[in-house]
């Protein structure tokens, strides 16, 4: 008995469905389990027919509805909704679609700088900067997929893993909801904690940490929080280490940097990231900046634009 | 009576693009454009990030090639900061670039376009793809997903995340190799070696044979290239200097750190995608099919017609046939899948040649680094063409100004004349069906957007 799957990927890279492709050997499981009647990555169905001659979009109806990306314009408001309306489950893949991702870190900064920016650099011709249909016109921020439509399962990740995508896939084959781990990076990290330490600035990530050899393995090395890198690992959602468990940065000793959002789902990584370091003694003013504690998590209206100054 | 066709989204590429369609009164094609329907702001929103946190922010540009991003980004910060790399680590880094690129040209060719031409332009759009490929030949298909996703593990096993890459680090690489992870690597890349000359055999006997009419015929427009070659004139994905080749064959040479005085940016209201041209050339920018100006094309062929020759003997032999059949510079829009395989081939042998060099497991792969102001250029050769990263950076080391030209730009405007071209010759008297607008999407999948 196949499933019906339909997918669309809104203001995305396409990692979410690269890591799809990446599930090896058991992609051709999945491609045997489900049918899938839209998906724009591998599939040639059209929003308006095979001959573009139908008035409105029109993706055929499907049991599980995949959805990347967050929602930056009208196309990606309107085909998300398009989406709920034809599928009977809609899960949000990918950080992304859950909380905003890389692309939301844009709401830190009002659309028409944007725009000023990208068409005004030095290699650039002079334009009027301003863009007629069927380009769509971009919404004044980004958003998370639920936002703008009810998501009945979350995915985070960026990308997820492709063990947590095919357990996903495969609980929802058999008829049942996946599950999230429900730990922190730092729950499923392997280094080694001390406990409180003497630390009291944080360092920028301009060397690689402390280890006593490359051979040492990962359980040897001491917590890069503690050796003072921000690591985002308390307030991360553990997972991306997939089956392994072990979290793919730390596996390249690499602090982490919050790709799979919030361990609760709607919590703020930045004040919880700020609490964790100031119950800690670490003075947060040695952070160069701020929005990047909400790297992953921009939407839900956390990083706005500053208020410009008043004039004197 | 006059009327548009509008093909969207275009399928089985990376992004968001549509194609519309003017037909005039008679039914024929009076113009044919290209729309990219997205615009994210990163040149903006990565200002005043810390620039070392960048490389690990730009690679989400890209979910298929954000190994190349990444590595660019790591490339311009390096030179902000004043840093050169340990030779160690630029060997990893290139490894990983150069294994990156092996894989998304399997991705490529087997997932998004083979169908076309294994399945057949006019079948129905239901099984012209990799799931259809894998119903009717499961053999390949199974082989295809074990190679790939090897190669893909690679990358995970010992650069930590193969998609949205970390382990670059601005003056270098987060971790070195070890011996035995030299020889594990080293086993797989020559087991891919053999994997990739098997696909070119495969494409060059079983594949496009039967399109070669087409091939010579679809999206066929004459354009200059870009490309990077090493000091010797050899195709380079890595390093070198940047070639830019005019129409006619003939080319100049520039260090990417001028890359602003060689190129300019085109700005058109139907598409969000900026379309650069060649600004050196002193012909400005024009769309005209009978008239193109400034127009060069970048990606696979691109960068095998601009290279004098390639620097591993197998994918060098492949070369040499291709100019025999095809000439330098080959123009055919579809040649795009045929060098992509020679590609293939050569980022294999290239990986192997890394890997035999016993200097890339040096245990330093970091230098010393201090945030400073400063500028600089990045720039590697993405699958989809050569890739610029340009910042610039305050006393604190925080971005306040980038400007990126993305590999698959260059593409847009021939992307933009080859669809012309294919419709125009395909569309007659209003009549369209399905395979034959496909047949228009073709012009644009081998362009690898």
């Amino acid at each position: 008995m196949s499933v019906t799957v339909a997918s669309e990927w809104l203001n995305a890279c396409s990692g979410c469905e690269i890591s799809l492709v990446d599930l090896g050997e058991r992609l051709l499981d999945v491609l045997n389990l489900v049918e899938i009647v839209h998906m724009p990555v591998l599939l040639d169905h059209k929003y308006f027919g095979q001959t573009g001659d139908k008035k409105h979009v029109d993706i055929p109806e499907a049991e599980v509805g995949l959805i990347s990306g967050g929602i930056r314009n009208e196309e990606h408001a309107h085909i998300a909704a398009h989406m709920r309306s034809r599928c009977k489950v809609i899960i949000a893949l990918g950080t992304c679609a859950t909380h905003g991702g890389i692309p939301a870190l844009a709401n830190s900064f009002p659309v028409s700088d944007l725009l000023e920016r990208c068409f005004t650099t030095e290699s650039t011709d002079e334009n009027p900067r301003t863009f007629e249909p069927p380009v769509p016109q971009l919404l004044d921020r980004c958003s998370a997929l639920d936002e703008h439509i009810a998501v009945d399962v979350y995915l985070p990740g960026c990308p997820p893993h492709p063990d947590q995508l095919f357990s996903a896939l495969t609980a929802l084959v058999q008829g049942t909801m996946p599950e999230l781990p429900a730990k922190s990076v730092c729950d499923t990290c392997p280094t080694v904690r001390e406990g409180k330490g003497k630390l009291t600035e944080l360092r920028r990530f301009l060397q690689n940490p402390f280890y006593s050899s490359p051979r040492e393995p990962l359980d040897k090395m001491p917590c890069l929080l503690e050796q003072g890198f921000l690591c985002m690992g308390p307030v991360t959602r553990a997972g991306c280490g997939g089956d392994a468990t072990t979290p793919r940065c730390i596996a390249a000793r690499v602090p982490c940097r919050g790709c799979y959002g919030p361990v609760r789902h709607d919590g703020n990584p930045m004040l919880d990231m700020l609490n964790a370091l100031a119950s800690n003694g670490i003075d947060v003013k040695s952070l160069p900046e701020f929005p990047s504690l909400l790297r992953f998590a921009g939407a839900h209206r956390l990083l706005r634009p500053s208020r410009p100054r008043k004039e004197r | 009576m006059s009327r548009e066709i509008h093909i969207q989204p275009i399928t089985r590429i990376e992004g968001h693009a549509s194609i519309q369609i003017q037909l005039n009164e008679a039914g024929d094609v009076q113009d044919a454009r290209v729309n990219i329907m997205s615009l994210r702001g990163f040149e903006k929103f990565i200002e005043g990030k810390p620039a070392e946190e960048v490389p690990r922010i730009v690679s989400r540009i890209c979910g298929i090639c954000p190994w190349m991003h990444h590595l660019a980004s790591n490339k311009a910060v390096d030179r902000c900061f004043g840093v050169t790399p340990p030779p160690a680590a630029q060997k990893l880094r290139e490894l990983m670039q150069t294994i990156a690129h092996a894989e998304d040209k399997l991705l490529h060719f087997f997932f998004l376009a083979a169908a076309d031409f294994v399945i057949g332009p006019d079948a129905d759009y239901s099984v012209r793809n990799v799931i259809g490929i894998a119903k009717a030949h499961p053999e390949l298909a199974q082989k295809v997903v074990h190679m790939r996703h090897r190669a893909k593990m690679v990358l995970e096993k010992f650069a930590g995340k193969a998609i949205h890459p970390i382990a670059g680090v601005v003056g270098g690489f987060s971790k070195p190799m070890l011996e035995e992870d030299r020889r594990e690597i080293l086993a797989q890349m020559r087991e891919l070696l053999d994997f990739a000359l098997f696909t070119l055999e495969f494409a060059k006997t079983k594949v496009f044979p039967p399109y070669m009419e087409t091939i010579q015929s679809l999206g066929v427009i004459r354009t200059g290239f870009i490309g990077t070659v090493d000091a010797t004139g050899a195709l380079n994905l890595y390093d070198g200097r940047v070639r830019l080749m005019k129409p006619d064959g003939t080319f100049t040479e520039f260090d990417v750190q001028d890359y602003a005085d060689v190129l300019g940016e085109h700005v058109e209201p139907y598409s969000y995608a900026k379309m650069p041209y060649a600004k050196v050339w002193n012909e400005g920018f024009c769309l005209d099919e009978n008239n193109p100006r400034g127009i060069y094309r970048a990606n696979t062929l691109a960068r095998i017609n601009v290279a004098d020759r390639i620097a591993t003997p197998r994918a060098q032999a492949e070369l040499e046939e291709f100019r025999e059949k095809f000439g330098r510079p080959a123009q055919a829009t579809l040649l795009y899948h045929w060098a992509r395989l020679i590609e293939e081939v050569y980022a294999c042998e290239h990986a192997i040649e890394l890997l035999e060099d016993p200097e890339i497991c040096d245990p330093q792969v970091r230098a010393e680094v201090e945030p400073r102001a400063g500028r600089g250029v990045g720039s590697v050769e993405a699958p989809r063409g050569t890739l610029i990263h340009d910042y610039s950076t305050d006393e604190n080391g925080l971005i306040t100004r980038a400007n990126l030209i993305v590999g698959t730009t260059h593409n847009i405007a021939p992307m933009n004349l080859s669809v012309k071209q294919a419709a125009r010759s395909l569309i007659h008297q209003g009549v369209v069906d399905q395979g034959l607008l496909n047949r228009v999407e073709m012009a644009v999948r081998a362009y690898d957007p």
